[in-house]
Order: structure tokens, then C-alpha cells, then sequence
């Protein structure tokens, strides 16, 4: 067996009590069709479902998308747990709603990056192709 | 990347087996991407693992799109559970053929298992395989096994009529089908109506499921004589959890046909059989791929002496088996 396989697995989903999920949807589509293989968790996870899918699907990246403002609570608690559970490798960014103030803090607690209105996939895709070529 | 984390990935397959052994979640989905991706190492893991299962009963599900087929496994895994076994779920969806691509999306609706930690659930894209399966869905069930899963459920990517691939991998097989899809005809139609240990009519609330119910039953008693196990069909209602338990029950009694008839212990033979040529044909054709000499390469100038008809493609095909004849005797695979 010569010739590898590597595919990049991406998480992609929503975190907490947020309903609005075309965004996630956009981005898990444009990840497809950049040849990822896309793991979708639907709507209203916990941290812990997160750490929980990223765990058994062994994802390169978890893509959170949060538009309800709870981000400040929800990813650091996401981020503590994936460390508690030996994946505190798994890169996670997050997309949405995130006022420009919040970003420090999210990145103090482990978010690698963060993206919002404006941003294309483009630039996404890039991005998380840019964290396989990092490890 | 710090280090640590650095280290964490590099983790070598040997030592994942062993973490995974025991009981290592991190390390059982670690593993399960490498020997998907086939990295090096990946063969000699396997041969580790292979000491390690114990025969865990693997259960296929399969149909078309829509039909609700990973809402049912979501629901015959906690019916699985509550009977006190331990379950893995390997659950497929479709990778593009442009990009490679994929959205697994069966997660979506695996809610009721995502309560209970116990259930390992593992997503793949079909990558390239047309049956139904992934490549890599056979090394998956061993190693699942070798985790310590008593029962295992395969859902396919949805299929439509001949990708039947999923019989080789499972000890029962059920089909899921749901009304309003054709009439009596489509139940004649040889491929996936021959494939079903069980038949489900999902959606049973939905109008003509009694017909289609009807029909599957006068399908089966066309060649009843013939057959010792008689498919049973159930009817269910997925999101409503209607039907699971007496599918369960029925998939239990398949079991225990097939181990009465020692017909399972056949079924495990054929597959094993069947696995070692795969594997041994996949690696004659790395070997020839691999070829140092190239000569194995189809040249853009055998393809022009094909296309302007000095060469036919059987004569080229020859060449390159006689070839890999030479090769093979220079060299251990």
C-alpha cells in the first residue's frame, strides 16, 4: 500500500441553542466541493455531543457555526473538553455572529480562527487546507 | 503545532492498536482514518487486529435514498443496547465522483444513540466504491470488532437497484423499502429485492404500505419452496420508534437460523475467502502500478497506436500481464 489516501474530515456544525443553519450548510457544501468529507451534526449540540462526533469521526477540523451569541461560553467549554479527551489537536474555527471585541477571548481559550460576514469560502477553504499542511 | 500536539499525531499505528485494544476511543478513530487512508503500516495493524475479533454480528441496512434508513439504525441500536450488547455503527454516504468530496449527513439523524457514549458511530464516503460500501468498511468491521463491539450495523449509501455489495459484509441483511416508489413490478426485479434476510416498509403510515407490503409478500412466496428461511416483513414507523422491537426480535431469529443451520459459520467462511483474494489481487495491482520499470505504464503512445488500430487494447493488456509476470519473479510483493 503505497499510495495515500489522505482525505481532510471536517466537522461541521451547530453548537448550542441556534436554529440557523443555512450558513453551516453553505460551508459544509463549498468543503465538499473542495474534495473534503464533511461531517454534519445538524442543529442544537452540546460541547459535549462535539467533542463526542469530532472523537469517533476523527475530523482534522471542527467547524462551528454560531449565530446566538452564547459563543463566549460554548467554545471554551468545546475547546476544554477536546483537550480533555486527547484531541486538543483538532483544530476548530468558527464562523458566524462574533463581535470583533470576543475574538481574543475565543482564541485565549483555543479557537484557531474566526470567520464572519464578508468572509468567502474561498478564503475558508484555504484556510483549513492550510492546517493540514501545518501538521 | 506545538510539539506535544505534533507528537500526539504521529502516533504510530502500532501503538494505536494497542490503545485501541484497550478501549481507547481517540485511538479506535484514529486508527480507522489511517488504515482508511491506507497509510503505510496499515496491513501489518490489520494482521494484529485480526487475533483480536471475535465473530461480532454485523448487520446490514440498506435502500434507497429517503427511505429512513439511518433513522432505523439509530433506533435498532438503542433496541440493540437495552438488551445488553455493545453496538458500532458504520454508517456510508456517497463521495462525488468530481471531487472526492462528501456530506455525511446520517449523523443528523442518529439522536436517540447519541445519549448513550457506548455507541461508537463512524461516517464514511463511499470514495470511489460503487456496491454501496467504502473500501475500507470491511478493515473498519474488524476493527470495531476488535474494540469489542458484539454487534455491528452497516448503513449503506442509498442504493437503487444493483448495489448489492453490502451482502458480503453482513450476516442479515434488511431492506429497507417505502411506499409510493413503483408498483408490484419493481419487487420483481432481480438485485436488491434478493438481497433481504428482513424486509422493512419504513414509513408505514404513508398510503399504499400495505400494498407495498402486499406485493414484497407475493414477491418472496414465488420461490418459497426453495427457500428454509422465509424473509419476514416488517412494517415500521422510524421516527416514531414504531416496529423497531419486533425488527430487532426478527433479526435475533435470523441469527439464530443461521447459526442453527451453521449456515453463519459458511457465510464467514465465503468472506474470508473472498478477503484474501481482494487483498491479494489489490496488491498484484499496486505491484503493477508501482512497476520501477514503467513498462507498465500505458503510454500516450500505446493509446495513439490503439486509437489509429496498429494495436488492440487486448494485445496491450497482454503485455502488461506478462510483464508483471517478469517483475514478479525479480521480486517478493
Amino acid at each position: 500500500m503505497t499510495v495515500q489516501k489522505k482525505k481532510l474530515r471536517v466537522l461541521i456544525g451547530k453548537l448550542g441553542l441556534d436554529g440557523h443553519d443555512r450558513g453551516a450548510k453553505i460551508i459544509a457544501r463549498a468543503l465538499r466541493d473542495a474534495g473534503m468529507e464533511v461531517i454534519f451534526t445538524g442543529l442544537r449540540k452540546t460541547p459535549q455531543d462535539i467533542t463526542r462526533i469530532a472523537v469517533e469521526e476523527d475530523v482534522d477540523v471542527i467547524g462551528i457555526s454560531l449565530l446566538s451569541g452564547a459563543h463566549e461560553t460554548l467554545l471554551p467549554e468545546l475547546c476544554r473538553l477536546l483537550k480533555e479527551n486527547d484531541a486538543g489537536d483538532i483544530a476548530v474555527i468558527v464562523g458566524g455572529i462574533i463581535p470583533k471585541d470576543d475574538i481574543p477571548v475565543l482564541k485565549q481559550a483555543g479557537v484557531k480562527a474566526v470567520f464572519g460576514p464578508g468572509d468567502t469560502t474561498k478564503e475558508i477553504i484555504k484556510y483549513v487546507r492550510s492546517i493540514e499542511t501545518n501538521e | 503545532m506545538n510539539s506535544s500536539e505534533k507528537t500526539q499525531r504521529d502516533n504510530s499505528i502500532f501503538e494505536l492498536v494497542d490503545r485501541m485494544l484497550n478501549g481507547s476511543v481517540r485511538a479506535l478513530g484514529r486508527l480507522i482514518t489511517l488504515i482508511e487512508n491506507e497509510v503505510p503500516g496499515s496491513l501489518e495493524a490489520l494482521k494484529k487486529i485480526y487475533y483480536h475479533t471475535k465473530d461480532a454480528y454485523v448487520i446490514g441496512l440498506t435502500g434507497a435514498p429517503g427511505t429512513g434508513k439511518s433513522t432505523l439504525v439509530d433506533r435498532i441500536a438503542v433496541e440493540i443496547r437495552r438488551q445488553g450488547f455493545n453496538v458500532g455503527i458504520v454508517a456510508i454516504d456517497p463521495s462525488s465522483p468530481f471531487t472526492g468530496g462528501a456530506f455525511l449527513g446520517d449523523r443528523v439523524r442518529m439522536m436517540s444513540t447519541s445519549k448513550d457514549n457506548d455507541i461508537y458511530i463512524r461516517s464514511m464516503g463511499t470514495r470511489g466504491s460503487l456496491g454501496g460500501l467504502s473500501e475500507a468498511t470491511a478493515s473498519t468491521v474488524k476493527i470495531l470488532d476488535a474494540f469489542g463491539k458484539d454487534f455491528i450495523l452497516i448503513e449503506t449509501a442509498g442504493t437503487g437497484q444493483a448495489e448489492v455489495d453490502v451482502i458480503k459484509e453482513t450476516d442479515t441483511t434488511v431492506v429497507v423499502c417505502v411506499p409510493g416508489l413503483g408498483d408490484e413490478i419493481q419487487t420483481m426485479k432481480a438485485g436488491m429485492m434478493e438481497i433481504g434476510d428482513i424486509f422493512v416498509v419504513n414509513k408505514a403510515d404513508l398510503k399504499d404500505a400495505d400494498r407495498l407490503a402486499g406485493d414484497i409478500e407475493t414477491m418472496l412466496h414465488m420461490g418459497y419452496e426453495s427457500k428454509e428461511w422465509i424473509p419476514p416483513i416488517i412494517k415500521t414507523i422510524a421516527t416514531k420508534g414504531t416496529g423497531v422491537v419486533t425488527l430487532v426480535g426478527e433479526i435475533l431469529n435470523h441469527r439464530e437460523y443461521l447459526v442453527k443451520s451453521d449456515l453463519l459459520k459458511s457465510k464467514k467462511v465465503r468472506r474470508i475467502k473472498q478477503e484474501i483474494m481482494e487483498i491479494a489481487k489489490n496488491k498484484i495491482i499496486d505491484k503493477i502500478n508501482n512497476s520501477s520499470k514503467g513498462a507498465n505504464q500505458v503510454s500516450d503512445a500505446l493509446l495513439n497506436e490503439i486509437m489509429l488500430r496498429e494495436k488492440d487494447p487486448y494485445t496491450a493488456a497482454e503485455e502488461i500481464v506478462d510483464n508483471f509476470a517478469e517483475i514478479f519473479r525479480k521480486s517478493t510483493i
